[in-house]
């Protein structure tokens, strides 16, 4: 077991797959010069510089995926992917089917995001949701040093396009990882706390909130169980009901906004398959449909913070048969 | 490593075959389409000197991206047309199995890849092909045709700007036709040549005549050749004209009557069919039984995609992911 940032797992990751198989490149707006122990490692050619350039950072990757390399990119903040939609959205996720299977997009694009930094919100804005939305994509989004280890891993062997969400908060928080091929499979949720009351559903870095309102309700004994989905396309389906159907009760938490978010996307899982077994209606706590403000207090106001998350759960339990 | 055989060239009679089998494809296309018996295409009517010439110069494993006006492209690097044309018709036996239509319609096999319908989005992948075959040390290069629209696409600043960056083997074939869909061209750039343009970022090119067959095919054959040796972009433009609308059925009721005559009077199929006539090549009873193997090949193709079954049902969710 190592204890290294989760920026660090992630570098480790790129590094081991970058030995493991010489298909692997990685580009990106500083991606040479940050990352110079890779370009130390593996040469200029495997390690590149691009323009300031999002649009042609990830349609290079789309390209040299359908054509035998396996390009891992670095598109710094998720509002900057907006600039890539097209390539991403429309070739590495569409060219697949449109050729009838000619091509696979063997890709990983990260993108951090998320409060934590004061930047402000065309540097803070979790848009993860809108690739949930988008065919032929995945799209993963951990909360442990150990997943953003082996979730890299996965993505980087994935035959598909995989955007990689690195929540900013969680970056530089030390956390454990296992040695040697840590791989963590795409579309499996993960339960990390156990309970029988409640059921609280989350991914990135509302996980450790969710996990610290978890720990206060101890006290006015009340169980909650905590699911970290860890990948967000596919969705562990069965992990989320799994835990549903044994405590009755949902609350769904994500930084993103709520509209058409990853969590309605889940609670309408829950009311689709579990809605017998229900015992009070899923809510949701999210972030405000607002663009995240730079100024600290504010920022962290966006995100759904234990006491919000606390409270849901106490609602949720004051409800229902 | 892998060895590119030049294809030899066969003549401009042979140009002129495949001029003739896209324009004749086109039109039947069209028709089907007016006679509400196929859906919507765009064509590359007045521009089949471009595809029939650049092809010419390109190898067997030089890869190929293309876009919405492909069709060209696809015939004169020697596509079934019975392929192209049911997957036009969105019918089984496509090339993509009719998931395409008509506007990105890929062939592995025949190094026609990645082809996309939003104007531009070949210009963004053709650098990671590049990228790719640099990486793999071949010879081969990667062509991109694209139109003075796409040109006009941010993204076309991007890729030349990479390309040339990263000196990759690419040759970028501008088909300047003078219409972006439903606008002239000159009503969004001031430039006449998109040649300029990529001269200002570091890529060679030269414009030439686009309704030429030879002087494309001689054009694309240096530009094969210098990026061959010199493992660098060019650029080529063929200036060019498109003679029907952008999408059928097109009434061009926006067209200047008089450009649009001056330019039919520069046929690219005319020029080359009088030259050949005048040069004693190709006899006229020859030209007209080579038009009648054409006619009959594309009756051929439609019937054969008229027939074809659609896709099944549960080809809907297959080929998402892989």
């Amino acid at each position: 077991m190592n204890t290294i940032t989760p920026d660090q797992a992630m570098t480790d990751a790129l590094a081991e797959e970058m030995r493991r198989d010489p298909r692997v490149i990685t580009f990106g707006e500083g991606t040479a010069t940050k990352q110079y122990m890779l370009a130390q490692e593996f040469g200029k050619k495997r390690v590149r510089n691009t323009p300031l350039a999002e649009g042609i950072i990830a349609g290079t990757a789309a390209g040299a995926a359908a054509t035998g390399l396996r390009p891992v990119i670095d598109l710094l903040f998720a509002p900057f992917m907006t600039f890539a939609m097209e390539e991403l959205v429309n070739s590495a996720g569409k060219l697949r089917f449109i050729s009838g299977g000619q091509f696979s997009f063997p890709l990983v694009a990260i993108a951090r995001t998320g409060s934590g930094w004061a930047v402000g919100a065309q540097h803070n804005h979790n848009i993860e949701a809108w690739f949930v939305h988008a065919p032929g994509v995945k799209v993963v989004m951990p909360s442990t040093a150990a997943d953003f280890k082996g979730l890299m891993k996965s993505a980087i062997r994935d035959e598909n396009p995989v955007m990689f969400f690195a929540d900013i908060g969680l970056l530089h928080s030390p956390g454990e990882v296992p040695d040697g091929d840590h791989v963590v499979p795409i579309g499996k949720a993960a339960l990390r706390r156990e309970g029988s009351d409640v059921t609280l559903i989350s991914y990135g870095k509302t996980v450790h909130k969710c996990l610290e309102a978890a720990g206060t309700l101890v006290a006015e004994g009340i169980s909650t169980e905590v699911v970290d989905l860890r990948s967000l396309k596919p969705l562990d389906e069965a992990g989320v009901l799994s835990s549903v159907l044994k405590t009755g009760r949902a609350v769904v938490v994500h930084e993103a906004a709520g509209a058409c978010g990853v969590g309605a996307e889940v609670a309408a899982l829950i009311a689709e398959k579990a809605f017998d077994k229900l015992k009070a209606p899923v809510v949701r706590v999210t972030g405000p449909d607002a663009p995240p403000a730079a100024s600290f207090p504010l920022e962290q106001a966006y995100v759904p913070q234990p006491d919000r998350i606390a409270e849901a759960v106490r609602r949720q339990l004051a409800v229902g048969r | 490593m892998t060895t590119v055989e030049p294809v030899v060239d066969r003549s401009v009679t042979q140009a002129l075959e495949t001029m003739l089998l896209i324009r004749t494809f086109e039109e039947k296309s069209a028709e089907l389409q007016a006679a509400g018996k196929s859906p919507t295409m765009c064509t590359s009517v007045g521009q089949e000197a471009s595809a029939a010439g650049v092809m010419r110069a390109l190898g067997e494993h030089d890869l190929i991206l293309t876009n919405h006006r492909s069709a060209g492209h696809l015939l004169a690097r020697g596509a079934d047309p019975n392929r192209v044309m049911a997957e036009i018709h969105g019918k089984s036996t496509g090339y993509c199995g009719g998931k395409s239509g008509s506007l990105h319609i890929s062939v592995k096999e025949l190094g026609v890849i990645l082809t996309s319908t939003i104007v531009g989005g070949e210009l963004s992948l053709v650098t990671g092909v590049g990228l790719s075959l640099q990486m793999q040390e071949s010879d081969a290069i990667a062509a991109v045709f694209f139109g003075d629209g796409a040109a006009t696409e941010g993204i076309f600043h991007e890729s030349v700007n990479l390309a040339a960056v990263w000196e990759l083997p690419i040759l970028y074939v501008c088909e300047n036709n003078q219409w972006q869909a439903y606008v002239h061209r000159k009503e969004t750039m001031l430039a006449d040549h998109i040649s300029d343009w990529s001269k200002a970022l570091g890529v060679a090119s030269r414009t030439v005549d686009g309704n030429d067959v030879e002087a494309v095919a001689a054009a694309a054959r240096e530009a094969v050749a210098y990026i061959r040796e010199h493992r660098k972009p060019f650029l080529l433009e063929t200036y060019t004209y498109r003679l029907r609308g952008h999408m059928e059925p097109d009434d061009q009721a926006y067209v200047d009557r008089n450009e649009l005559s001056a330019w039919r009077s520069r046929d690219p199929i005319t020029i080359a069919e009088r030259r050949l006539l005048t040069d004693g090549v190709l006899t006229s009873i020859e030209l007209a039984a080579m038009k009648e193997t054409v006619r009959k090949k594309v009756e051929a193709a439609a019937e054969f995609a008229l027939a074809s079954p659609y896709p099944n049902f549960d080809q809907l969710t297959t080929d998402v992911y892989a």
